[in-house]
């Protein structure tokens, strides 16, 4: 779940009125929020390098928020208050608009090159803005988060802002071999080819985890202006040159990727938070896209979307009797507009740029139950008649642990991962006799496998727990993973119980004797006949011995 | 310590002493109770290998009234012996003298004495032996003259039972100590279950208690479509990312799939349907197939919701399980790479997310937690979502105990299930409610082949409704 950090004072000035924490916490649960931490940046710093690093950080309050991870509209301050100003009615959701330029229109035109490696862009000019520090910080932070969530760390969709007034048109969205690629990035005061950039960025802390995107590709993309000035090399590094800063009144703004759903949600998202400081509030100047089929596109969509729910679906959903009218009302404080329509039940909701997330009837059934109160629906209890049963490998588990602990063994829990080690090596088995499954990206060699035996966990235990007054008698009742064709995945489960006699004499027949308990408990009985039991000797068996015993 | 000078001196004295010492005569030389000197010892032990001490027991005996009278007269038997003469005696005169009932059936089992029950004027005793040994006696007196060691334990014992013996300061004369109700007792030798899987056992019970049937989870490995796909989760789902699943190297990939249904999935996801938009991008078969380690039991729902939407007509069902689940994740106090989830769903004609908040109800009521609020939430496979929160005594805060919703229409209409059909869900961990039941801050000290035995053992009973658990001192997420 995505964390908005925000700054206390501005959110209530924004919001027009203060709260108590309290209070605001009590909003933000109502919402679907959570005020996650009262906080500033002074205490953050204090915590994470000490009180004397903290020095002289501010300490203006800062909340960090928790948003829904399919809630894009509400990882900046502006979304934010939209969103609680509109939930209260305190405003009308803005209608964003997508206007054309009066001069020439912007034009960004992909060439072939980039199909193989990031073959979609989309952007949009964000006119007569006006930045402050403030909505400046706010403006990099949404990026930012955007970059971090629905664009996959970058993987899915990159973003670049630009002041416009320093370039200019028509751009170019292209690859090149790394080599040839070379420009001033952002923050640094010399030219670098690409090459030598991502070794610099190796050792950045910020940047080194997106240099794979594109690392091992024999082209690298690149966004040039007419001038053949770099404005980016996604999804690494914008170039200096077109940096925005608070000056800036006209930005550009691009954002490629290998999805086109996704960067077309990202650029509304950014532009419609933004347009809020245009000089006419909430418009969008239109860009241009050429693809390399020649086909050519208008940016941002801002496209909004009628839909129809029955009043009485909402209410079957949610399990309330409201009318449509005030069904209605409900969803406008969602920023759904909505109306009755027709024969008086239809309700017609129309899905703003900003709501992505709005793909079915059921979100908006959603959104009228936030906006009713979840706490304000009647509890009932569904007439659902059944007769319950037991899985019968459980029910069995459960008598025969109970039964174990009644022998006077102890119930061990041990990890259903370990390495190959444990369940080989350390055993005296061949890894390649054991079938067992392989994790392929294991952190720590604690996570390369299934266990195929429930042992390596009891012997673990007993490592674990040697100050413990002897004897140990241990067991455990779990499941065991072995590769398996018959199976749709190819692998499947075994129960298994494992118990473990730990001693400074071997007591083998103490062991010996609870498998006959168990045998006995399970109605099997000794001996070949009538399917009884017999215990065999085996090499298997004599390691054990060997390992799990002698040791004191 | 009260000990100190006694055990001062008693290490002068073993230093000076060859062979050991005796306690007793040490107690009665310094003129102190035998218990302040064993009380000495005692604590000189507990140091370490500083003395060594053994118990001996040494038993003195001494003659009863009837034994000292008996050590002077004879024995009973004897003298019935002696009062009868050659020509025998009437049995009924014998029975008369002060040793007669006693010695006759002595004397009789000697067989010292006979008796003829046909003489003339009743029963007559004679004599079968001219003389014999007093055996009785003779061992009397060597006890009376401090020779008791002399007696095999046997006799010893035959003279005890004859109350004509007794040990010296036997327990009857000796004060004793109360008991110390203030100390434990010796626990008994036992088995002991898990906490975390005694806490198992609960929630089961309440399922079962609430008519919720188990469901099989006995699948570790679980194919990316069923884990992901099936639930609507698009492909490109940070969940998805190597760095919070285990993916598997082998067997890399799922061998079957419901072909017909994959296709429903692949169609709902890159195109919508079912009145749905999707999420409009290319859906791989491939990355269905990847094999995983389940990232949820919810993987398990969907193919129990899938065996039932394949039985026609449909029947209301109430499921639940409670298994592990596997996540690639940074571990620390409350996370394991590997956990238990546990589960519940209904699905009914028509269910509405009061019924999930009524059957909530019902289901923590159960645990004990009474106090309930729910928040909006995102969870990519149900809509409406719900988190559970509960207002926490210790902590005096609402912290949240579980997860919930209806899942979206786009999981359940590909699979089969008629539209009306509502499916109600919840899920929480079985970590988080047994940390909190039994205090405990590091999830490690609970799970795992590094816990603590003795916390094993000493885990009380797990009566979730029963008992509010001790405050808690750190919140697991």
């Amino acid at each position: 779940m995505p964390t908005v950090s925000v700054k206390r004072d501005l959110l209530f000035k924004a919001l027009g009125r203060t709260y108590t924490d309290e209070e605001f916490d009590e909003l933000c649960f109502e919402f679907g929020l959570e005020l996650d931490e009262i906080t500033s940046e002074k205490e953050i710093i204090s915590k994470e390098q000490g009180d004397k690093k903290a020095e002289g950080a501010s300490d203006v309050v800062l909340y960090k928020i928790d948003v829904p991870a399919n809630r894009y509209d509400l990882l900046c301050l502006e979304g934010l208050v939209r969103g609680l100003q509109v939930f209260k009615e305190r405003i009308k959701a803005p209608l964003y608009k997508r206007v054309m330029p009066n001069g020439e229109i912007q034009k960004l035109i992909i060439t072939e090159e980039t199909a193989k490696i990031r073959p979609y862009a989309v952007a949009a000019v964000l006119r007569n803005i006006k930045f402050t520090k403030d909505r400046y910080d706010s403006f990099i932070e949404l990026q930012e988060k955007l970059h971090q969530n629905i664009c996959r760390k970058r993987a899915l969709v990159a973003i670049g802002a630009h002041d416009l007034d320093s370039l200019s048109g028509p751009f170019t969205f292209t690859a090149k071999r790394p080599s040839d690629i070379k420009f001033k990035p952002l923050s640094k005061t010399k030219e670098y080819t690409a090459c030598e950039l991502m070794n610099i960025y190796k050792t950045d802390n910020h940047l080194k985890h997106y240099l794979h995107i594109i690392e091992n590709k024999p082209l690298y993309p690149v966004i040039y202006d007419s001038n053949g000035v770099v404005l980016s090399m996604p999804p690494i590094i914008n170039g200096n040159h077109s940096k925005i800063t608070l000056n800036t009144r006209n930005v550009f703004i691009e954002c490629t990727g290998t999805d086109f759903t996704k960067a077309k949600i990202v650029l509304d998202i950014i532009v419609t938070m933004f347009s809020e400081y245009c000089e006419n509030q909430f418009t969008v100047e239109a860009a241009e896209v050429v693809f390399p089929n020649g086909k050519s596109y208008t940016f941002p969509e801002l496209a909004y979307r009628k839909e129809m729910v029955r009043a009485d679906l909402i209410n079957k959903k949610v399990g309330i009797r409201e009318t449509p009218e005030n069904l209605a009302k409900l969803l406008t404080r969602m920023c759904l507009k909505s109306e009755v329509i027709g024969d008086g039940n239809q309700i017609e909701i129309e899905i703003p740029p900003t709501r992505a997330d709005i793909i079915h009837a059921c979100d908006i059934v959603e959104d009228a139950a936030i906006a009713y109160g979840y706490n304000n629906i009647q509890m009932t209890l569904p007439k659902t008649y059944t007769i319950a049963n037991q899985f019968p490998l459980n029910k069995l588990t459960e008598l025969l642990r109970h039964d174990m602990a009644a022998a006077g063994f102890t119930e061990a829990l041990t990890f259903a991962l370990c390495s190959q080690e444990d369940i080989a090596d350390k055993l005296g088995v061949d890894i390649s006799a054991t079938k067992a499954v392989h994790i392929s990206n294991p952190k720590t060699a604690e996570f390369q496998v299934a266990r195929t035996t429930l042992l390596p966990g009891l012997l673990k235990t007993i490592a674990a727990n040697r100050k413990m007054p002897l004897p140990l008698k241990l067991f455990e009742i779990s499941d065991i993973v072995v590769k398996d064709s018959s199976r749709d995945v190819g692998a499947r489960n075994y129960r298994h119980l494992c118990a473990v006699y730990y001693n400074k004499n071997p007591g083998f027949e103490i062991i010996h004797g609870l498998l006959d308990r168990i045998m006995q408990l399970l109605d099997v009985p000794p001996g070949e006949k009538k399917g009884g039991y017999v215990i065999k000797a085996s090499e298997g068996w004599k390691l054990f011995y060997h390992n799990g015993y002698q040791q004191s | 310590m009260a000990d100190g000078p006694v055990a001062d001196v008693l290490l002068r004295r073993l230093e000076a002493a060859d062979g050991g010492l005796d306690s007793a005569e040490l107690a009665a030389e310094l003129g102190v109770e035998h218990q302040a000197v064993v009380g000495a010892v005692k604590s000189l032990q507990a140091l370490g290998e500083i003395i060594e001490a053994e118990l001996r027991s040494t038993k003195r005996w001494e003659l009863t009234a009837e034994g000292e009278e008996i050590a002077r007269e004879g024995s009973h038997e004897a003298r019935v012996f002696r009062s009868v003469p050659p020509e025998g005696l009437a049995q009924s005169e014998l029975m008369r003298l002060p040793s007669g009932k006693v010695g006759f059936s002595k004397a009789m089992s000697n067989k010292w004495i006979r008796v003829d029950k046909s003489a003339a004027d009743g029963p007559r005793v004679f004599r079968v032996v001219d003389s014999m040994e007093d055996d009785v006696q003779r061992r009397l007196q060597l006890v009376r003259g401090g020779q008791a060691e002399k007696l095999a334990e046997k006799e010893r014992s035959e003279l005890r039972k004859r109350k004509l013996l007794t040990e010296v300061g036997s327990w009857r004369d000796r004060p004793f100590k109360p008991y110390n109700f203030s100390a434990r007792g010796v626990l008994p030798d036992s088995g002991h279950l898990h906490p975390l899987l005694k806490v198992r056992t609960q929630f089961r019970q309440i399922f079962l208690e609430m008519g919720f049937t188990e469901m099989p989870t006995d699948n570790f490995i679980e194919s990316s479509f069923w884990n992901f796909d099936a639930l609507f989760q698009p492909q490109q789902h940070p969940a998805r990312d190597q760095h919070d699943t285990f993916f598997l190297q082998d067997p890399a990939e799922a061998l079957q799939l419901p072909m017909d249904y994959v296709h429903r999935v692949k169609r709902t996801h890159s195109q919508g349907g079912y009145g749905s938009q999707g999420y409009k991008y290319t859906w791989k078969l491939d990355e269905a197939r990847k094999n995983l380690l389940r990232t949820h039991t919810t993987a398990a729902s969907a193919r129990a919701l899938y065996r039932l939407a394949r039985k026609k007509p449909f029947t209301p069902i109430k499921y639940f399980s409670i298994d592990r689940v596997f996540r690639n994740e940074t571990l620390d106090a409350t996370h394991l790479a590997e956990f238990h989830q546990i589960e519940g769903v209904v699905a009914d004609h028509g269910l509405t997310l009061g019924h999930l908040m009524g059957v909530l109800r019902e289901f923590f009521t159960k645990l004990g937690i009474t106090q309930l609020r729910f928040k909006p939430a995102y969870n990519p496979y149900t809509e409406p979502s719900m988190e559970v929160f509960s207002y926490h005594q210790g902590l005096k805060k609402w912290v949240e105990v579980g997860n919930s919703g209806l899942f979206r229409p786009e999981m359940l209409l590909p699979m089969g299930l008629p539209e009306n059909v509502s499916v109600i869900a919840w899920g929480l961990s079985l970590e988080r409610p047994t940390m909190i039941k039994y205090g405990i801050n590091n999830i490690r000290e609970l799970v795992g082949h590094k816990v603590n035995l003795q916390m094993v053992y000493d885990s009380p009973l797990c009566r979730l409704d029963a008992e509010p658990g001790p405050p808690q001192t750190q919140e697991a997420a």
